[in-house]
């Protein structure tokens, strides 16, 4: 923190709820030197989108590629709306097929939440467990889901349960791994000054260790949900008869490319919409977070 | 009336290589209520060693360190410790931070909100109480480290060179306000520093320290923090022919290893 007036016992500047420290001040003029990476993405982004979406439709328009392997933008569309109405699949509407993926998905991210943080922050304070959790975890971590499939089908059977364990295992190791980590982010300095102030082992653990984790577990839930998106086709690749996965694999049968990028844009907007939503639940949980 | 006691501790840790390493070699000091006792030397004196051992932090290899006559066991709330880098805890806004340790130790709110808000006035805080603690500049960071260590009501004030990270006006300004805190609360005040003039200024009894093996090598009675709280100006003591003599002694000192 550099450049903010000294607390000198003059009286204290700011008045009212004006913001004392220089993070909280905006540029002052345009070509004032910023941050790197500094500023509002908006603008940009929606210029990106809106450049992909007008290269996708004039490809299309001017035939560079074949309807087959790059439908256009109408194509998906209507597919967008046939799905919505239940015209598609016997029957099974856009918005059931989104509400059995979303119980799914989730589902699992729920109980893996449940389950991986408390293993986690478990690994990060205690020897005993970071021994009995690391060699486990650390060796499922890196396989893929559709390697282990097979086995989780034999083992939990071919309905909701196979599904969802799926979904969880993928996002129980994110989670786990940024719990732990999350645990080494409270400074030796604030763990000693509560225990100075007469804090016991569980306190430190209860009122600086697990708030200090809070940045870096929010994080992981990020990460974990975005495992759960990328796992559920293959979860929905077991005897499913409804969900967005199993509808992309559906038409994709039938060669149906139309849903199929479908399918992807509606899984890819609703992750987007609960990434925003969780960086508002960061913004408003963690505002210090980066600024100590 | 409280005392501190250390009776030859010693500190060695195992060196790389299978030696050992001694960072602070039978220190022997005696403190009680209204002592204002400072630490200066170089890097690797042990200063910091020495002030962890008192906190409890760490354990002396040997020796013993007594307060009020107990052995002190590890860290405990009669022994208020402000850190270099503030250690303030970002989740909670500037009173909850000063009123942590009453919160451990179940102190019902009204009575925590009482003490906060007059410690808070003591470092010159009181209209910053409800501020989040990451909106403060350092120095008023430091100066509600100095508050939260102050709420705990402890004997001891342990101090690891807090104001180290400052600017020299504000280093200057919080000085002012230690003393004024030491003289009204009559505590027993152990500082570190870098800084030769800080050191006189606060000091009334001021130990120099020497590196390989951590020792304390001169020690000095002072009064220049007396003539403060007696109404002299700060500048003007620090620019007192003897206060000036003691400095280029002291400097001195801590180069003599050096060279």
């Amino acid at each position: 923190m550099t450049g903010e007036r000294p607390a000198s016992t003059a009286a204290p500047q700011p008045v009212g709820g004006a913001p004392l420290a220089a993070a909280d001040n905006k540029p002052v003029a345009a070509g004032s030197f910023a941050m790197p990476g500094e500023g509002s993405t908006t603008r940009i982004s929606v210029i990106t989108v809106a450049a992909l979406f007008a290269v996708w439709w004039l490809a299309t328009r001017l035939n560079w590629l074949p309807p087959l392997v790059l439908p256009s933008p109408e194509a998906v569309w209507g597919a967008f709306v046939a799905a919505w109405r239940g015209q598609l699949q016997g029957g099974t509407t856009l918005l059931e097929h989104f509400g059995w993926s979303f119980m799914r998905v989730f589902g699992a991210f729920l109980l893996a939440c449940l389950t991986a943080i408390p293993v986690g922050l478990l690994m990060g304070v205690s020897r005993v467990a970071r021994g009995i959790f690391d060699p486990p975890l650390e060796f499922y971590r890196p396989l893929p889901p559709l390697a282990y499939l097979p086995l989780v089908i034999i083992w939990f059977g071919i309905e909701e349960a196979s599904k969802v364990v799926l979904i969880y295992l993928a996002c129980f190791a994110p989670l786990a791994v940024a719990a732990r980590a999350g645990v080494k982010s409270a400074t030796i300095e604030q763990i000693n000054a509560a225990r100075s102030m007469g804090a016991s082992f569980l306190q430190v653990v209860r009122h600086v260790v697990l708030p200090a984790a809070l940045p870096d577990i929010l994080t992981g839930m990020r990460i974990a949900i975005g495992f759960g998106w990328t796992t559920l086709v293959a979860a929905e690749m077991v005897a499913a008869t409804a969900g967005l996965g199993q509808m992309v694999l559906n038409a994709s049968n039938f060669l149906r490319t139309d849903i199929v990028v479908m399918g992807i844009i509606v899984i890819g907007i609703i992750a987007y919409l609960f990434d925003l939503l969780m960086r508002r639940v960061e913004a408003w949980l963690v505002p210090w977070k980066g600024r100590m | 009336m409280s005392t501190l006691d250390l009776k030859q501790v010693s500190v060695s840790f195992a060196a790389r290589g299978g030696g050992v390493t001694q960072a602070l070699t039978a220190v022997d000091l005696s403190m009680q209520s209204g002592d204002f006792v400072v630490a200066i030397g170089a890097s690797g004196c042990g200063k910091t060693t020495l002030l962890n051992c008192i906190a409890g932090f760490l354990e002396p290899t040997e020796g013993a360190i007594l307060l009020n006559g107990a052995p002190v066991t590890g860290p405990g709330a009669e022994r208020g410790v402000v850190f270099q880098k503030h250690a303030l805890l970002p989740w909670l806004n500037v009173t909850e931070n000063v009123e942590f340790g009453l919160r451990m130790r179940n102190v019902p709110k009204p009575e925590r909100r009482r003490v906060a808000a007059s410690k808070l006035a003591t470092v010159g805080l009181e209209r910053f109480a409800d501020y989040p603690v990451y909106q403060l500049s350092g120095g008023m960071q430091q100066r509600v480290g100095i508050a939260r260590a102050l709420a705990s009501n402890p004997d001891v004030l342990l101090m690891d060179e807090p104001l180290g990270a400052l600017d020299a006006l504000t280093r200057e300004s919080i000085q002012q306000t230690i003393l004024k805190v030491w003289d009204a609360e009559q505590k027993i005040v152990f500082f570190i520093t870098h800084d030769v003039e800080e050191a006189l200024f606060l000091a009334t009894e001021l130990l120099v320290m020497s590196p390989s093996p951590g020792r304390i090598v001169h020690r000095y009675q002072l009064d220049f923090g007396r003539r403060f709280i007696e109404g002299m100006d700060a500048r003007k003591v620090k620019s007192l022919p003897d206060f000036i003599q003691m400095r280029e002694e002291v400097l001195a000192l801590i180069h003599a290893p050096m060279q």
